[in-house]
Formats: structure tokens, C-alpha cells, sequence
């Protein structure tokens, strides 16, 4: 199930630029958490910190302590592989396996792993693509059809399915919903809304709107600070700090 | 008015520029066509199934074959597929995957000069590292000749497929905590396979033709020869000796000798191109 | 930055303070018929009930369309919200000046009488915690809007003594109690306007705070304000 999150401290660079300053804060389990901010302030080098994406590019680097359930992310004896393969993540463009089935696509996670059991992964690909809400589109072509011959809204959602079949403990979504049309939008949200039960979820979105309607709690980033964390409610009728205010009435950004 | 002219005038240069196109595609294709139809009119009169399977009769003799040169170039091509292909994709790979250092530089330097080394001195520099070192002649230093040939095609096109399968696909596998290793295994490599197979296959086409690498080192043989650490027949050899000697007979073979050449590398290409589709599709 | 947005929102703070004037005049007028016994003020009164109505109409056509087309949110969201709310106190403000006109008219058909109810006073009470409500609008003024809310409890206590003393009369002067009720029912409608803009100062601190401070706390600047009631009353 979800688990909650402790960020201390986080500071992050690309190369000698420091794109994170200082992040500390506290995510509930089970709820969801909208990262928002004008372009280039962080959040998605943010929520890649979470699941040590950020040290694969080049020059990146991190210090800090985050704290996902009870794996301790950056401690000395935590592997990142480890650390990435219990927590999820979903892209902002859909990006299945271009070689591999609809079925393969969603056990890959499982399988290129040295998880094989035949019939426990026909049960949990199927349970994945059920949360995904995908499973009656493609219960018939799960071995023929290969994952990019998929619509965009669906190609999304099998990569949801891909990331929930190895059963995270935290999912992240960096701007799950922007490549898509407005109606796969609208499923994707409703989707997040149902996952929310079972998981603990962070999404970066750059769409407000978004944020009020699929978030519990959303943080307002700001070149590389934490300017304000909160319930969404308070965030969108009353914020605290005069620059989220102005962020969300559209005065900048 | 105007407008009608303009239109005029581009039409007449998108004509102008499609016609000449299609010409300098056509005078590639033509030296193809006309090298290939010589062949087949020269050669075709010589072929028959002595010559594929009988070994070539004394000077002097008529008729024979070169069936031993098919089947030791084979085998000289195998034991070089056997080096070129594992080290060609292996430093496209790591060029592709890890290669941002100094050391991948290096590498990619090295690839370039020894792709522009003549063939002629490839054969001498395996003469002096193996065959004066085992102190015979073998199919075994003819495949180290070859197979160092093909690995910087190879490696050059295996890192350019690779650069090609987009980041996102990596950072998917990446996302789901598979190892680096495993994420080039089974996920890019694969996305890239039809492109890294064209490339072997034009290392291999490439390299099944050369005759000056197999001087000093397979030597040739008159003989069926089961031992690849022995002198061994290819059939660039037999054509070469056969096209300079002296007997009419053996020019009619020589020719025959090429055009089978031809024929069994375009064979092999295509084989392999047939496989190559056959298998993705199980696997999607 | 969204300009359309923007000019959204100063046309409704435009056309709010013109209802709010609007409102503010029939105060006066009705008030003004019913101390110097003045019919033609009360038709004034009737005649611009009308312009009040529509002005309410107009308002909520243009908050409604913001709020649908222009996803407001925080400081903008609450603004759209208190201007409906203040829209509909200022609509019943009309409607009470309309009253006052009514019971105006009713007085000047009959004796003149002595009414020892200081009308012309709690009026300008009145008035001016509108006037007040609406400047705090304006300027955003929290302390304004808060002073605003103290003075409700004086025009309270004006009402409570009108009360008193009018009952007093009608005991004293039965015959007239048809009048002395009109004089009791006006400070009523007085007092209504009173929580009118009571209302208005309540919006305007949601709007500018996001605190809701209904049926609540306010700080205290009435005093301030009550001598201004007494510096305007002896004008």
C-alpha cells in the first residue's frame, strides 16, 4: 500500500547550476500530491530526485535525505536499482516498449527482473491493466498488438499499468496528462483518483486546473525553493505566500 | 500574369531537379546491373554441380571445381563473424550507451583508422601476429583477418542504431529499477536489432569478397581441408590464381568462381534479413 | 496579464460602485421624505428601485461569465464571490429604502405629528456605514470594513430606543398609532440597511483576508467612526 515520504534538505545540480535549493516536506500515505510551478523551477528534476532519476544525466547531482516509507533513498546502502524499482514512474510522453507485446509491455518490469512464473504474471498483468483501466481494451490482443501500435490516452495508461504491475509503493507522474486530449485527460485524472486508495501519488503538472481537481496537496515550486506546501483547498481559495498567489492568478508563469 | 509565370518556372525546375535524381540514381544503379549481367553472361556457362562440389584438377586438366573454396570461405567468414560481430557490437555498444569519456574518443579514433587500413596490410599484420607466431598458414588467421575488418563497421553502425532508439525508452526501463546492463539487453538493443543487423551484413558482404587479407594467411589449399587451423581454400583466392593464369579454362571458372561468389553473399544477407523479421515478429 | 480577465473584473467593480451609489442616493431620499415630509423625494425613491434591479441583474450576467470562462482562482475567485454577495445586499438595501418611502407616504397623508424619534440621526448612521462598506470595498480596507461591523451595535441600540420611546407614544396618543407604527416600521428598515452593510464589510474581509468573519470578531475603530457619524449629523 502507500506509504509517506520525508524530504530533508534536498539540493540538487545540474553540473555547476544548483537547480534545487533546500527542500524539506512531509507527504501523507494514500493521498495524492500536485507539484505546481512556472516552467524550469524545478518540480520535475524535484520528483526525479524521489526516485534517483536525476543522478542518470550527466553532471547531475543530489544531497539531501529523502525518506520514501522505510527505504532511506540516498543512504549509504541503498542501491538506486533497488530504490527505482520500488517506486514507479510515469512520463509525460507515453513511452511503452516499442519491441514488446501489449502483455510483455505491462510484465516487463516483473520479467526483465528474474520474475517468471508464468501464471502469476498472466494474474497480476491483468490486474494491472484493470487499475488501469485499460484491461477491456485490450484483453483480446494482450500478445498481438505490440504497445506502440496504441492510442496516445492509451499508450499512457499501459505505461501506468507497466509501473503499478510491480506494485510501487510511491508512484510518480511527471505531467502524465499533457500529451494527450482532453478526453484520455479526463481518464487519466479519474484513473489517479481511484489510485490514490492503494498508492501514494506525486504529480508534477504544469495544467493548475489539474492540480485543484485530482490533488489533496499541492506544493507551489519557484526557481528551485519551496515556496508554499498545503492542502489544495487552501492553496487555490487562500495561499499563504503573495508568489503562489500570483502564480495561480495567472499574474505570472 | 505573374503568378502564372511563377508557377511555370517552378514547375519546370521540380521536373528539371527530379529528372536529374532519377538519372544519378539510375548511373549508380547501371555499373551494378551491367557488372552483374557481364558476370552472369560470362560465368553462367561454367557453372554446373561439378563445379560446386569437385575440387580443381591439376594444371593442365579440364574441368573441376571450387568447391572447396565455397565451403572454406565459409568457414574463414564464420570463424570472422565469430570475432567481428561479438567485439564490433559489444564497442558499439559501449560507445552508445557509456561512451562520453575520453577513452570512447579513443576508440572511435582507432575505429576510423583501422577502417581505412588497406586490406593488403590487414593481411600482412595478421601474417606477423599469428601465422609467423603458430608458424603455418590457417583458416583461423584469415578469420582474425576478416573479423578485424568488421569491427568498425559494425561497431560504427551498432552505436549510431543505438543513439537512434529514443532516451525515453531507456528511462521507461530505467524508471522500473532495471539495471543499466539489462536495459541495453533487452530493451535497446532490440529496438535497434534490424538496424545493427544491417550493419553486419554489410561488414560481412564487405569482407566475404577480400583476397589480399587471405594471401598471407589462409593461404589457399588445393584440398578438401576439415582442420581450420590448416591452410585453407577460399574462393576469392581460386578466382584470383585462376583469372591470372594462363588457361582459358580456368578464366571460364574464374568468372564462374565470381558470379557464385556474388550469388552466395546476397543469399546469405538476404537469409539472414528473412530470419532477422521472422523472429521480431514472434517476440512482439 | 490577462487583459480580458482584467477588464472582466473592472467592469464589475465599476458597475458595483455605481449600484453602490445607486443604493446610497434612495437612502437619502427616502429619508429625506420622510423627515421634510416630501412626496416627490419617495417617487424619486420608486424610480430608482427600478435602475437598482437591473444594475443587480447586469452584475451577476457579468460574475457568472468570469467565473465560467476565466477559472479565477484564490484572491480572484473570492473578489467575483463577495461582489455577487454585495450585489444582493445592495439590491435589498433599495428594497428598504422602497419601504421607507412607503411608510413616508403614509405619514404625509395624515396630521403632522411630533415624533420624538431622532430619524434624521440614525439615517445618517446608516448611510455612512454604507458609504463606508463601500469605500472599503474600493480600497480594499480591512480596517475600514472592521470599524464598519462595530457600528452595527450603535444603530442597534437606536432602534432598541426608538422602540421604547415610540411604544410610550402610542400609548399616550392612541389615536395616531397608525402613524407612530409607520415611524417604528422605518427605523426598522433602517436597521436592515444597518445589517446590509454589515453584510458588505463581512465580504469585503473574505475578499482581502480569505477570513470569514460573519456573525464574528471585528477590531475596534468605532469610535472613530461614531464621531464621524456626529461631525456629518450636525452638517
Amino acid at each position: 500500500m502507500g506509504v509517506a515520504i520525508e524530504v530533508q534538505n534536498l539540493n540538487a545540480w545540474f553540473g555547476k547550476s544548483q537547480v534545487l535549493q533546500d527542500i524539506s516536506m512531509k507527504v501523507d500515505a494514500n493521498h495524492v500530491t500536485a507539484v505546481i510551478g512556472p516552467s524550469g523551477c524545478g518540480k520535475s528534476t524535484y520528483v526525479r530526485c524521489l526516485n534517483r532519476m536525476h543522478e542518470t544525466i550527466p553532471d547531475a547531482k543530489v544531497h539531501g535525505n529523502v525518506q520514501v516509507g522505510d527505504i532511506d533513498v540516498y543512504g549509504s546502502g541503498t542501491a538506486a536499482v533497488d530504490v527505482r524499482r520500488r517506486i514507479g514512474m510515469v512520463f509525460q510522453k507515453p513511452n511503452p516498449f516499442p519491441t514488446m507485446s501489449i502483455y510483455d509491455n505491462v510484465a516487463a518490469g516483473l520479467k526483465l527482473n528474474g520474475y517468471n512464473n508464468r501464471r502469476e504474471l498472466d494474474d497480476i498483468v491483468e490486474r494491472s491493466l484493470r487499475l488501469a483501466a485499460l484491461w477491456d481494451e485490450v484483453k483480446d490482443v494482450l500478445k498481438k498488438k505490440s504497445g506502440s501500435s496504441l492510442s496516445g490516452g492509451q499508450q499512457q495508461r499501459l505505461c501506468i499499468a507497466r509501473a503499478l504491475a510491480v506494485e510501487p509503493e510511491l508512484l510518480l507522474m511527471d505531467e502524465p496528462a499533457s500529451a494527450l486530449d482532453p478526453i484520455s485527460t479526463g481518464k487519466i485524472e479519474e484513473l489517479i483518483f481511484q489510485l490514490k486508495e492503494r498508492y501514494t501519488v506525486v504529480i508534477v503538472t504544469h495544467n493548475m486546473q489539474q492540480a485543484a481537481r485530482v490533488a489533496d496537496y499541492t506544493c507551489f515550486f519557484l526557481m528551485g525553493k519551496l515556496i508554499e506546501f498545503d492542502k489544495t483547498e487552501k492553496i487555490f481559495t487562500t495561499p499563504s505566500d503573495k508568489r503562489t498567489e500570483d502564480y495561480i492568478t495567472g499574474r505570472f508563469g | 500574369m505573374q503568378t502564372k509565370h511563377l508557377s511555370l518556372r517552378r514547375r519546370l525546375t521540380n521536373y528539371v531537379m527530379t529528372g536529374s535524381a532519377g538519372l544519378a540514381a539510375a548511373l549508380v544503379l547501371a555499373p551494378l546491373i551491367a557488372i552483374f549481367s557481364y558476370l552472369v553472361y560470362k560465368g553462367i556457362g561454367a557453372i554446373n554441380w561439378a563445379f560446386l562440389t569437385q575440387l580443381p584438377k591439376p594444371v593442365g586438366e579440364i574441368g573441376g571445381g571450387m568447391g572447396n573454396g565455397i565451403v572454406g570461405s565459409a568457414v574463414i567468414l564464420f570463424i570472422g563473424s565469430l570475432i567481428g560481430v561479438p567485439l564490433g557490437v559489444g564497442s558499439g555498444i559501449y560507445l552508445s550507451e557509456i561512451g562520453r569519456n575520453k577513452f570512447s574518443q579513443v576508440i572511435r579514433f582507432t575505429a576510423d583508422v583501422l577502417n581505412g587500413v588497406p586490406s593488403i596490410v590487414m593481411g600482412i599484420a595478421v601474417y606477423a601476429l599469428v601465422v609467423l607466431r603458430q608458424g603455418h598458414f590457417s583458416a583461423l588467421s584469415g578469420g582474425v583477418a576478416l573479423g578485424i575488418m568488421m569491427v568498425p563497421t559494425i561497431a560504427r553502425t551498432t552505436e549510431e542504431m543505438l543513439l537512434m532508439v529514443p532516451h525515453s525508452v531507456r528511462e521507461a526501463a530505467m524508471g522500473l529499477g532495471v539495471s543499466q546492463w539489462r536495459t541495453t539487453m533487452s530493451i535497446t538493443l532490440p529496438s535497434a536489432a534490424s538496424g545493427v543487423i544491417t550493419g553486419i551484413m554489410l561488414a560481412f558482404a564487405r569482407v566475404a569478397g577480400e583476397t589480399a587479407p587471405l594471401l598471407f594467411t589462409a593461404f589457399g589449399n588445393q584440398y578438401w581441408n576439415r582442420n581450420p587451423d590448416q591452410p585453407t581454400a577460399a574462393l576469392p583466392l581460386q578466382i584470383y590464381t585462376y583469372a591470372i593464369s594462363p588457361f582459358d579454362d580456368w578464366h571460364r571458372q574464374a568468372w564462374a568462381g565470381a558470379l557464385v561468389l556474388i550469388v552466395l553473399i546476397v543469399a546469405a544477407v538476404t537469409l539472414v534479413r528473412v530470419a532477422a523479421s521472422r523472429g521480431r515478429m514472434a517476440s512482439a | 496579464m490577462r487583459t480580458r480577465f482584467q477588464q472582466g473584473l473592472d467592469d464589475l467593480k465599476a458597475n458595483l460602485l455605481e449600484m453602490g451609489g445607486l443604493a446610497e442616493s434612495v437612502i437619502e431620499a427616502a429619508a429625506e421624505g420622510y423627515t421634510r415630509r416630501d412626496a416627490a423625494a419617495c417617487q424619486i425613491v420608486f424610480g430608482r428601485e427600478k435602475a437598482i434591479n437591473d444594475a443587480e441583474r447586469h452584475i451577476d450576467g457579468i460574475a457568472v461569465d468570469l467565473l465560467a470562462m476565466q477559472q479565477p482562482m484564490a484572491s480572484d475567485l473570492r473578489f467575483i464571490l463577495a461582489v455577487l454577495k454585495i450585489n444582493a445586499d445592495l439590491e435589498r438595501v433599495g428594497d428598504q429604502a422602497v419601504n421607507i418611502a412607503q411608510r413616508a407616504l403614509d405619514l404625509i397623508s395624515g396630521p403632522v405629528l411630533d415624533i420624538p424619534v431622532d430619524v434624521p440621526r440614525m439615517t445618517t448612521a446608516v448611510s455612512t456605514m454604507v458609504r463606508r462598506a463601500l469605500e472599503s470595498f474600493i480600497s480594499a480596507n480591512t480596517e475600514v470594513a472592521e470599524a464598519v461591523l462595530q457600528m452595527d451595535n450603535v444603530v442597534d441600540r437606536m432602534k432598541d430606543e426608538a422602540f421604547v420611546t415610540l411604544v410610550k407614544q402610542m400609548e399616550k396618543d392612541p389615536v395616531n398609532i397608525r402613524f407612530y407604527l409607520d415611524a417604528l416600521l422605518v427605523t426598522r428598515n433602517l436597521e436592515r440597511i444597518a445589517d446590509h452593510a454589515t453584510n458588505i464589510a463581512e465580504d469585503v474581509i473574505f475578499w482581502v483576508r480569505g477570513d470569514d468573519v460573519r456573525h464574528g470578531q471585528g477590531l475596534v475603530k468605532a469610535a472613530e467612526l461614531e464621531r464621524e457619524i456626529d461631525d456629518r449629523h450636525s452638517h
